[in-house]
């Protein structure tokens, strides 16, 4: 990142010409493209510099067309009574796992563009993040996007808008982010409906929110912060107030996107600072940043940290790239301080690390990312969330991974989370999306309508969930259904171990706590998903389920019978070397399991469950 | 008969040693069949195609004289026609790209010169004159002896012309070996069991027996993807297997190689120098070589369009479009898939020295338990009947 001197630099800007404001939408409504029309009309960059979705940095955000880590902007807009303003946009993540992004993101900001598909309409998570926005207090206001096409129905989604979120989308700004159509009206509506924010006091002691951060490998880590009081200039000592760490500022900027450097921050303003800080870790999203020698008597409520809630073993599928793994999940964790790790060693798969993540996104994009940026192979067991196990002897311990279960004899009760879910769905697929909540053990909490589509609520334990609710959802409703859900608390569960033997060999990588009630037909499920997964050998393999030393299921996978090429002369020769360094391939894609091959897709694929 | 006035060397004669052979691929076939995926090309015209012969004949020429470069100091013990269709060469092609041979190196005595022939009449006409430029062993694609089934192959002769080239054939070469291919749709042990017996007792010195495959690239392919042919299941073609392993022995033709069968000493000379891990040179469009220099083993593979391939040689005095040395990893796993399809094994000693790498003890000894390989007393490996069945596995177990 290169810096420039700004020139805009002038007189500290007038509380009443700021607008903080985020965007909430749903993945694929078109929050990013919007972003970066905005920059683009506001000449944050040359032209030349837009490369599609500016805010999105990850490749892989890119590629999904999610956004993963809050970005932010400030923008100069001069409006249309004559005044420049300074906008600052704070994009924030769509999706459920990084609800806790979300919120903090939220919590800087005074207002909220809604952008909703106009072909769409509102969906699951459109409601969680636009609830998030109206519990910060936010002004809100609409824009239907992608107005040109031809699916467009912006009357009924205004209605919708106003049925189901109670929203008055009566005024709703039509635009179309990819063509450009109406992004002046946006920017209009950003100066006119969104308020300025809440008047600090520029001369009271420093009092600023910590945002976000991040690590950039030139810079060091970067803090994003939200002026309340006071202001913050280069050289002033601050001090953390969460963790009374204190370092004196290097630089205060604002992100327009490039890096620019100011003189200082005053109240209401969104902007950068960095202060020879070593690790993301040091940062506590939430703190309150004030000036060490005139510190500020009443500091911000804080945020509570993001939790891990499913976790899942990974492992290198090359034992030696242990050191790697270790070293690359290192790099992650500096940006990503929602994700925890702690080395693990499995009997089956040796050498890897449990890992904790804020959701099932959440694991798949770290998990993509370790095997895109760093090269890695890596087996990733169940996912599994965390129980709280009430022991006999009254203690209590937390159970984050099945394999390490101990003797249930020693177990009073097992705890287990519960999500409160959304969904919201065409009525036609009501049926079967009942059915499958049914079947997850949920409980139907609410079930109202909104013209055609139904939104469903219910309980729903988050380790049935795990197991591929979000996919079968998408399945049955041909991808119209959408889901989102929050924690709601732990119950006790009728659960037990389910432990799966493979030629008499326990794989402790595909043990699983499920409810009493689901093990039989779970025992035989899995049972048969690996017989169809793991290839024949030359020997018989017998596959069972056991609770316990109770065997409830049992499958055998009978010996190859025939697999030998018939033909095979000196022309033949090249090409079948080149098959059977296919077959060694594949071979190192293998786990050992005594004398059994087990494909590591297996382990993912036994836990995808049908019907 | 070109002049053959070397000394007889008797490498694989068969005294066990690779020997070493030349591979003439001649591409052109009347029409395709629709389970073949070999490099075949059908060229319009009268009698064979309208391809011009002396043509090709003189770039086989070329094209020898470069290899003979490359690999001058052997001695040739086995030359091999293969296609295509080599009996739609004429023989005076054949001649003059054996005739080349002759001259570019010298060729044992007891050579073992073989030309894969159809049995239709027009062919079998031209035995007698193939015999008279030195080939001495014809192996014919007969396939089946049920007209139903060589229909259904695709075939162009009747049973009738099969079993009548037979008998000419056995009368003009001194060796004669045919093809089937069996584990067709729908076919039963029983009715095997009396097309095979049929088939021995033509005769033949050796037996090349293939279960139909499906391949890629093939009429079948496509049909067996859609659903309108079905080929036995694993269980159905190993039974079909251990039948033919059967009767081919209680008849005095066991298997020495996966698919090929032979009274004793009439093995086919050329083919074990593949299995033996030999050097051959190969040429004609899509021929693939291999021949060990100072510096390793060589692989060799020509252009495998006919057209393109004449222009090559015309053009550089060879066709080949890859010649690079193999890694010895590659070398190894080449002495394995080739070996360990031989009924006398592979040499365990010579795999070592030539590789730098040993065989996993306990991966043999597992595969042993299993039944799948033993050693043999002259400590060779080999696989057993029932690990033949399983081969491709016993293979990837060996050398992953």
């Amino acid at each position: 990142m290169s810096t420039v001197q700004t020139s805009r630099d002038k007189a500290p800007i007038a509380l009443s010409k700021i607008r903080n404001f985020s965007i909430v939408a749903h993945i694929d409504h078109g929050k990013s493209t919007l972003a970066d029309r905005l920059i683009q009309i506001c000449g944050g960059l040359a032209d030349r510099e837009m490369s599609e979705q500016v805010l999105d940095n990850m490749e892989i955000e890119r590629e999904r067309g999610i956004t993963i880590k809050a970005q932010t902007v400030r923008l100069y807009y001069k409006a249309k009574d004559g005044d420049e303003y300074v906008l600052n946009l704070i994009d924030t993540p769509g999706h459920v796992d990084f609800a806790y992004e979300v919120s903090r993101s939220l919590s800087a900001c005074e207002g909220s563009l809604l952008v909703v598909d106009a072909s769409q309409g509102v969906e699951a998570q459109t409601l969680a993040n636009v609830y998030q926005a109206i519990e910060n207090d936010h002004e809100i206001t609409t824009v239907l996007n992608k107005i040109d096409l031809p699916a467009a129905e912006p009357e009924r989604v205004k209605a919708q808008i106003e049925e189901v979120i109670g929203l008055d989308a009566s005024d709703a700004v039509e635009i179309s982010a990819k063509t450009g159509l109406g992004i002046s009206d946006v920017l209009e509506t950003i100066v006119n409906k969104l308020p300025p924010p809440h008047g600090g006091d520029a001369d009271a002691p420093l009092k600023a929110l910590l945002v976000d951060s991040w690590y950039d490998a030139y810079l060091g880590v970067i803090v994003l912060v939200r002026i309340i009081d006071g202001r913050l200039k280069k050289g002033q000592t601050i001090r953390m107030m969460g963790t009374d760490a204190k370092y004196p500022v290097d630089r205060v900027g604002v992100i327009s996107p490039k890096l620019i450097d100011v003189k200082s921050l005053g109240p209401g303003e969104i902007g950068f600072i960095t202060a020879s800080i070593k690790e993301v870790a040091d940062t506590r999203v939430g703190d309150t940043i004030t000036e060490d020698k005139r510190p500020t008597a009443d500091p911000l409520p804080g945020f509570k940290p993001a939790q891990p809630v499913v976790f899942c073993g990974l492992f290198p599928v090359d034992a030696a790239d242990f050191e790697d793994l270790r070293s690359a999940v290192g790099k992650l964790r500096l940006n990503d301080a929602s994700f925890s790790f702690e080395m693990e060693s499995s009997a089956a798969l040796g050498f890897g690390f449990r890992c904790g993540f804020l959701g099932l996104l959440h694991l798949e994009i770290i998990q993509e990312r370790l095997e895109r940026e760093f090269d890695l192979d890596l087996i990733a067991t169940a996912p599994s969330v965390v129980y709280t196990l009430k022991m006999r002897d009254g203690s209590e311990m937390q159970l984050h991974n099945p394999a390490d279960m101990p003797d249930v004899m020693k177990i009073d009760e097992i705890h287990e989370p519960w999500i409160k879910a959304t969904i919201l769905t065409p009525d036609e697929y009501l049926g079967p999306i009942l059915k499958l909540c049914q079947d997850r053990r949920g409980i139907q909490t609410n079930l109202t309508y909104a013209g055609p589509r139904a939104m469903l609520e219910y309980d729903l334990p988050l380790n049935e969930v795990v197991f591929d609710f979000y996919d079968r959802l998408k399945s049955i409703s041909r991808g119209y259904a959408s889901f989102d859900y929050q924690l709601a608390d732990y119950r006790a569960g009728d659960l037990v171990k389910l432990s799966m033997l493979v030629n008499g060999d326990p794989v402790d990588a595909l043990s699983m706590l499920v409810h009493r009630s689901a093990a039989e037909a779970r025992g035989r499920q899995m049972c048969e998903k690996l017989k169809e997964l793991i290839p024949r050998h030359m020997f018989k393999i017998p596959i069972q389920a056991a609770i316990g030393g109770n065997v409830i299921a049992r499958e055998t996978l009978s010996a190859l019978r025939k697999d030998v090429t018939a033909k095979c002369y000196g022309g033949d020769a090249s090409r079948k070397r080149k098959l059977l360094d296919k077959q060694k391939a594949g071979k190192k894609k293998m786990r050992q399991f005594g004398k059994v091959e087990i494909p590591q897709t297996a382990f993912i694929e036994a836990l995808k469950m049908s019907d | 008969m070109a002049d053959i006035s070397h000394p007889m060397t008797g490498r694989n004669n068969d005294d066990g040693t690779p020997g070493f052979g030349i591979y003439v691929h001649w591409p052109f076939c009347a029409a395709k069949c629709p389970y073949c995926d070999f490099n075949s090309h059908v060229r319009q015209g009268p009698n064979g195609g309208g391809v011009d012969q002396r043509r090709y004949a003189q770039a086989f020429e070329r094209e020898l004289g470069h290899m003979a470069q490359l690999c001058a100091s052997e001695t040739v013990t086995s030359i091999f026609f293969g296609g295509g269709t080599p009996s739609l060469m004429e023989p005076a092609t054949v001649e003059h790209i054996l005739r080349t041979i002759h001259d570019l190196w010298l060729v044992d005595e007891q050579a073992e010169i073989t030309m894969e022939a159809n049995p239709s009449s027009v062919e079998t006409e031209r035995f007698r004159a193939y015999r008279a430029t030195g080939v001495n062993r014809v192996s014919l694609g007969v396939q089946s002896l049920d007209d139903a089934q060589l229909k259904f192959l695709g075939r162009l002769h009747s049973a009738e012309e099969a079993k009548a080239a037979i008998d000419i054939a056995r009368k003009t070469f001194e060796r004669m070996s045919f093809d089937l291919i069996y584990a067709r749709p729908q076919q039963t042990l029983a009715q095997w069991r009396s097309e095979l017996e049929e088939a021995i007792r033509l005769s033949a010195d050796h037996l090349s027996l293939y279960q139909l495959t499906i391949e890629q690239g093939t009429p079948f392919f496509d049909l067996h993807r859609k659903g309108k042919l079905s080929i036995p299941d694993a269980e159905n073609a190993a039974q079909l297997y251990e039948l033919t392993q059967e009767i081919t022995a209680s008849h005095g033709l066991p298997a020495y190689e996966i698919s090929n069968h032979a009274k004793p000493r009439q093995e086919s000379r050329h083919n074990l120098t593949y299995w033996r891990s030999g050097d051959w040179v190969g040429a004609g469009p899509g021929a693939h070589g291999r021949l060990t220099r100072a510096d390793g083993r060589y692989t060799t593979a020509n252009e495998r369009v006919p057209e393109r391939w004449l222009e090559a040689v015309n053009r550089s005095g060879h066709g080949m479009v890859e010649h690079h040395a193999l890694s010895l990893e590659e070398h190894g796993d080449e002495m394995l898939l080739m070996g360990l399809r031989l009924r006398e094994g592979l040499e365990v000693e010579r795999y070592s020295r030539e590789t730098g790498h040993e065989l996993d003890p306990a991966r043999i000894s597992d595969l042993t338990g299993h039944g799948m390989v033993e050693i043999l007393p002259n400590g060779r490996l080999r696989a057993t009947a029932g690990g033949w069945l399983v081969l491709d596995a016993v293979i990837a177990d060996l050398a992953a």
